[in-house]
């Protein structure tokens, strides 16, 4: 039994397919990179596999005893209210609230693991700042904190680099990299920056209305799919 | 003033009047906030609104006042909570039907018998000596329910309130803490209302922890900056309604619109001095 599933699985928004016919099936451990133009359906597949949206026909499976508070999720776009009053720690804290189980408040554990996610992706000085008040780039870490807080044996990334300056983006590759190795944790991750992201996942879904393409990477590479798409990207 | 204050403690009606008032108060502007912050503002309106029909008919049929109100309020707020994510009537438009239809039938209903009298105006507008014995029981044991409840859920309403789809996508159930919300929010209004009248409830949530937002950064200093605003407001508002008559919730409304100015230009004068 695999870790994930998707047996010929639609979307479909008010009556139109958006997506159909997906088949795939992924493992613990494994490096999930989902690729496609926009609007291809690559968000609404995430959000099908975090529940948050039904299919319209097909089943998602989750083996393994995967339960949803195990799960991490770094939204695409959030509609965090701009005047909201929070500070950097209280929004990374929340992140560790599916450890929590029926235990109300925090403990020490858990305000250990936000500080340290926020050292990981250098935001710590921010801690006490508010988070309506960061700059793009910087709201995208401490919800990328916040994600990694959550995250005990999967995580969705949907486009985590929008708004990252360079630097930052690399490190964060090599931060998931550490993460799917080192912790054996899943990772599904979308991206449009396809030569930097490929290059770390052991396996890719390439979505266009439809599956267009499932397998190894280094499959997808040879594929005439893969070819097109990867020196697409460069020419453009 | 202190001679005010001590002969306001010499009336027993003025000490009930203030216990469920400085409770109501402290209860309406926890929850203000995360109302607030969900755009749910208008939530308190709609659910003082059916509580004034649920009142009037409980007057009409001589049932207990509370007994018909709490249930018939807390349905309403479930039933609000709904439309709000089903839409395909919209939230605020739910509200505004729900406000006016529950309006008619409490007019209906006190017509069709009496017509309209001091009580049915208490409802409306307020009234300090509205409570009775087991009026502040209730009260007690209501308000400290939803204290209890709202530190214990506090880090959920925080994760349900910033960012419901992540909380959800997380193993959250973020339905079951809107509903906690939702019945939390009924009940401080059908305590509040009585005291504040059909009209001004909906200030007391919302007034408190805008007020407060002017000047905190923080989630937590929000909610503690808007209860001791709302129990000052509270307290200052009863005074003024004592010492010279004036009605006791448009007293209340006034001194939060002037914390509300206060706390504004405060933070204007932030942002100009930042800016130098
Ligand atoms: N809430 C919605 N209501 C109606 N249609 C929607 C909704 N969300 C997405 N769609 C449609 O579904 C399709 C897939 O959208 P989706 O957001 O999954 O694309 P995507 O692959 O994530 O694109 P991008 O690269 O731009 O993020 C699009 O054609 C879009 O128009
Ligand atoms: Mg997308």
């Amino acid at each position: 039994m695999s870790l994930l599933s998707c047996q010929n699985v639609s979307f479909s928004y008010e009556g139109k397919d958006v997506l159909s016919k997906i088949n795939f099936s992924i493992n613990q451990g494994d490096y999930l990179c989902m690729i496609g133009e926009n609007g291809a359906g690559k968000s609404t597949l995430i959000k099908g596999i975090l529940n948050l949206k039904k299919p319209s026909s097909g089943r998602i499976l989750t083996g393994e005893g995967v339960k949803q508070n195990e799960i991490g999720y770094l939204p695409q776009q959030t509609q965090i209210q701009k005047d909201f009053p929070a500070s950097v720690y209280e929004v990374v804290l929340s992140g560790r609230l599916n450890s929590c189980g029926i235990r109300p408040f925090y403990n020490k554990k858990d305000k250990q693991d936000a500080l340290d996610k926020m050292d990981k992706l250098g935001i710590l000085f921010l801690k006490d700042k508010c988070y309506r008040e960061l700059s793009g780039g910087q709201q995208q870490r401490v919800l990328l904190a916040r994600a990694l807080c959550a995250t005990k044996r999967m995580i969705l990334l949907d486009e985590p680099i929008t708004g990252l300056d360079p630097i930052m983006s690399m490190e964060l590759y090599e931060l998931v990299k550490e993460l799917n190795q080192k912790e054996n944790i899943t990772v599904i991750m979308v991206s449009h920056d396809v030569r930097g992201a490929i290059d770390y996942a052991s396996h890719i879904l390439h979505l266009g209305k439809t599956q267009l393409f499932f397998g190894k990477r280094e499959d997808y590479k040879n594929s005439e799919l893969g070819k097109h798409f990867l020196t697409g990207g460069i020419e453009a | 003033m202190m001679e005010t204050i001590i002969e306001i403690f010499s009336y027993p009606f003025m000490i009930r009047a203030v216990i469920v008032g400085v409770l109501v108060s402290l209860c309406a502007a926890l929850l203000g906030t995360s109302l607030v912050l969900k755009r749910y503002s208008m939530i308190g309106d709609g659910l003082s609104h059916v509580g004034f029909a649920a009142l009037a008919v409980a007057y009409v049929t001589n049932l207990a006042p509370l007994s018909v109100a709490i249930p018939v309020c807390v349905l309403a707020a479930f039933l609000l909570l709904r439309m709000n994510e089903n839409s395909k009537i919209k939230g605020d438009a739910a509200t505004a039907l729900m406000c006016s239809g529950a309006l008619a039938i409490g007019i209906m209903a006190v017509s069709l018998t009496t017509g309209m009298n001091t009580d049915v105006c208490n409802y409306m507008f307020g009234s300090i000596l509205a409570m009775s014995k087991s009026d502040v029981t209730i009260s007690i044991i209501l308000s400290v329910v939803v204290i209890i409840l709202f530190v214990a859920f506090y880090p959920r309403i925080f994760a349900v309130t910033f960012d419901e789809t992540f909380a959800k996508a997380t193993g959250t159930k973020s339905d079951l803490y809107n509903m906690i919300i939702a019945l939390l929010t009924a009940m401080t209004v059908v305590l509040g209302m009585r005291m504040m009248g059909t009209l001004l409830i909906s200030s007391l949530i919302v007034f408190p922890s805008l007020s407060a937002m002017r000047i905190c950064k923080k989630f937590i200093t929000v909610i503690i900056t808007s209860v001791l605003i709302s129990i000052l407001c509270f307290c200052a508002g009863i005074y003024v309604s004592y010492v010279y008559s004036t009605p006791t919730g448009a007293s209340i409304v006034i001194a939060n619109i002037i914390v509300f100015i206060t706390f504004s230009l405060i933070e204007k004068m932030r942002e100009r001095v930042t800016q130098l």
